[in-house]
């Protein structure tokens, strides 16, 4: 797989080598690490967000639920941590040393059992992936093989983030409560908290996230891509070719759960806790805002937006908390209403004409000044 | 286990009591299902906002209280009933606003509503923050809705649960008798199996989604005063119970009137039947998983319009 004219074509690629500066280049070098690590929060989200590109702008399926993996994900790599941070050593004062804190406040004094196999790194990094898929494929095969889709699927993937966060806050002996799992230390002994560790953490997100990108971008371009499409606009018709549609739609799906687990194990290694508050109703509502507002048709779209709401959202809220939920309530009627194709959108029909004309005149300047007309270079 | 430590006698009392005792859950349910199915069963319309449009009717409930212990404590007894037509007036009247200015322009992308209204939703929260405060507030009830009476020797039943219980039942049937035996009901109906013919036979599709609307709307403000007998009303209580009640309209079949009422009985029930076993939570949890399990069987919910596909 050769990234070549015909895996990105020219504003796709333009689109790409400009997000990788930004994030690659421009952003480690002009913040300081405290901004920076605001920003691999937002990036955090904007693993879902491409996930929603796919299942949501592609194969047409809304989950209002991908706060689900994206916590699944994220807890799967706190108890890992948490269990490396409460060793013996480190919980000599708990009247049952060994267990997380918060167990031994709820008169817990074994390690429950889904907890022990997260002693081990290579599971824990194997649970990030396949538990978040396991959930997703016997959701989506459920729904779609009885040809649910479309309201109502939306409303019982919003049911499963409303159980999943009830269930973490009301068995707090097992899952740390509404509290979430705090007070994370070292990843396979290395401490996370420094500054220079969150500067690396940093790096790799991104990295991910190029690779989620990457992904995304080649399921969209084989047939599998082309064929989420025109099952989103006319699903009989892709029946009756043949085409087992309730597979399709479980692949897409689970594709976006896979992702957004991966952006919840980062969160939860660069933010250090992972709670029900980035598991609910209404987080997975607002991943859905980023994708809306970025172009849910758009995987880059999907970055900028969740960047670009987040951003807003942290230096509106810091400076005027009451107008922040007008505001970004505003935006969602305005994305819904005036620019259904987000960011990307307005992108490609306000700036990108401007650039290919620009780009159009410099090169026929050029040929001018050669005095060389129409040899070659076939129109773009 | 669970029942161990019961006798059936003592069951039959438990059950009885939490019955009763769910009542009220049971008309809130009933309540802002009955709107939303008209919303969402009826013109397709996924209102996430309908919990604050509930909202506002309890806020308007709490204000028709205070002002009556402030101007007119010798009517203070029937305030409520005042009180619920302000309620259904207003959410009413703020949901045809809505429905002027935001869905009439989304009936062609369901989806799309949904993030809308959810835009709404965060607007009126803020709102009634900034108008109401942060804190949430209680209404305080007239004496004669207070106390039970008893049935028998070990089952009580509260006042307030049987009269908001009446008054539900009043309300669901004037809307199915708006609904399917009248001529605007007939026109709502038409409008919502197609609206380019509807519009072609000379009914007012505009006038008759508006309407729609906002009688969707009105209900949940009603549901609302209800719900100042269960719940103290903050800004963001609305949000609670948004999707129980996609689920109960959902669970009863989007389009079935009759069915929404059985599967409000239903989930209302067994949530309370459950509380008194189990912790709060634990009971609400085992109820939405049963519901989504049946929903995944089941997905057409309870009772289903037969419809060729």
């Amino acid at each position: 797989m050769i990234i070549n004219s015909r895996f990105f074509n020219r504003s796709e690629l333009i689109g790409f080598v400009a997000l990788a500066l930004l994030l690659f280049v421009i952003l480690p070098l002009t913040l300081d690490v405290f901004r920076l690590n605001l920003v691999a929060k937002y990036l955090t989200y904007a693993f879902v967000a491409i996930g929603l590109v796919l299942c949501w702008g592609y194969g047409g399926i809304l989950s209002l639920g991908q706060g689900v993996f994206f916590g699944l994900g994220g807890y799967c790599m706190a108890m890992y941590l948490k269990l490396e941070a409460s060793s013996v050593a480190n919980t000599k004062i708990q009247s049952t040393p060994g267990i997380p804190d918060f167990m031994d406040w709820n008169q817990i004094t074994q390690l429950p059992f889904f907890w022990k196999p997260f002693h081990s790194f290579p599971f824990t990094l194997l649970a990030i992936i396949l538990v978040p898929a396991f959930f997703s494929f016997i959701i989506g095969a459920a729904m779609f093989k009885r040809r649910v889709g479309g309201v109502y699927f939306a409303i019982i993937t919003q049911a499963i983030a409303a159980i999943l966060t009830i269930l973490i806050v009301g068995q707090q002996g097992y899952t740390g409560g509404i509290n979430g799992i705090t007070d994370l230390r070292t990843l396979h002994g290395w401490d996370i908290r420094t500054d220079h560790a969150k500067f690396i953490l940093y790096f790799v997100e991104v990295v991910l996230l190029f690779g989620c990108i990457v992904a995304a971008q080649f399921i969209r371009l084989t047939k599998l891509g082309r064929i989420l499409v025109a099952m989103r606009e006319k699903e009989d018709r892709v029946r009756f070719s043949g085409y087992s549609v309730a597979n399709f739609k479980i692949f897409a799906f689970c594709a976006a759960a896979i992702f957004a687990a991966i952006g919840g194990a980062m969160f939860t290694l660069e933010i250090g806790f992972m709670s029900p508050s980035f598991v609910g109703i209404v987080p997975s509502i607002e991943m859905v805002i980023y994708t809306a507002v970025g172009g849910r048709m758009s995987i880059f779209g999907a970055v900028w937006g969740s960047l670009l709401v987040n951003f807003a959202k942290t230096s509106l809220s810091e400076s005027f908390p009451q107008l922040w939920l007008f505001g970004l309530g505003a935006l969602f009627i305005a994305v819904v209403l005036a620019f259904p194709d987000g960011l990307s959108g307005i992108w490609r029909d306000y700036v990108q004409p401007h650039i290919d004309r620009l780009i159009a005149s410099r090169k026929s300047k050029a040929r001018w000044a050669d005095g060389s007309v129409a040899d070659g270079a076939p129109a773009e | 286990m669970m029942f161990g430590d019961y006798s059936i006698g003592d069951l039959g009392a438990i059950l009885a009591m939490q019955g009763f005792a769910g009542l009220i859950l049971f008309s809130v349910y009933v309540l802002m299902a009955l709107g939303l199915a008209i919303i969402f069963g009826q013109m397709g319309v996924i209102n996430m906002a309908h919990g604050e449009f509930m909202i506002l009717g309890a806020y308007v409930t709490w204000m028709t209280s205070n002002a009556f212990q402030h101007y007119l404590p010798s009517l203070f007894p029937g305030y409520f009933f005042v009180a619920m037509i302000l309620a259904f007036i207003a959410s009413g009247a703020l949901g045809m606003l809505v429905e002027w200015g935001l869905i009439r322009h989304l009936y062609k992308r369901p989806l799309d509503t949904l993030l809308a209204t959810w835009g709404l939703s965060l607007i009126l929260q803020q709102a009634y923050r900034s108008v109401f405060g942060a804190r949430e507030v209680g209404v305080e009830l007239p004496d004669w809705m207070m106390g039970s009476a008893q049935a028998r020797e070990s089952i009580q039943i509260p006042i307030n649960g049987m009269f908001v219980m009446g008054l539900t039942i009043l309300i669901t049937v004037v809307v199915a008798y708006v609904l399917f035996w009248s001529r605007w009901g007939r026109q709502v109906r038409a409008v919502v199996q197609n609206r380019v013919m509807a519009g072609a036979v000379g009914i007012n599709t505009e006038k008759v989604d508006r309407y729609t609307f906002g009688l969707g709307c009105g209900i949940a403000g009603i549901a609302g005063s209800a719900f100042t007998m269960i719940g103290s009303t903050g800004p963001t209580a609305g949000q609670l119970y948004i999707v129980d009640t996609f689920l109960v309209v959902v669970f009863g079949g989007a389009a079935s009137l009759l069915g929404t009422i059985a599967s409000a009985f239903t989930i209302s029930q067994t949530q309370s039947t459950l509380e008194f076993f189990l912790s709060g939570s634990m009971a609400k949890v085992i109820t939405l998983l049963a519901i989504v399990a049946i929903l995944m069987m089941r997905p057409q919910g309870l009772f289903a319009l037969k419809v060729r596909k």
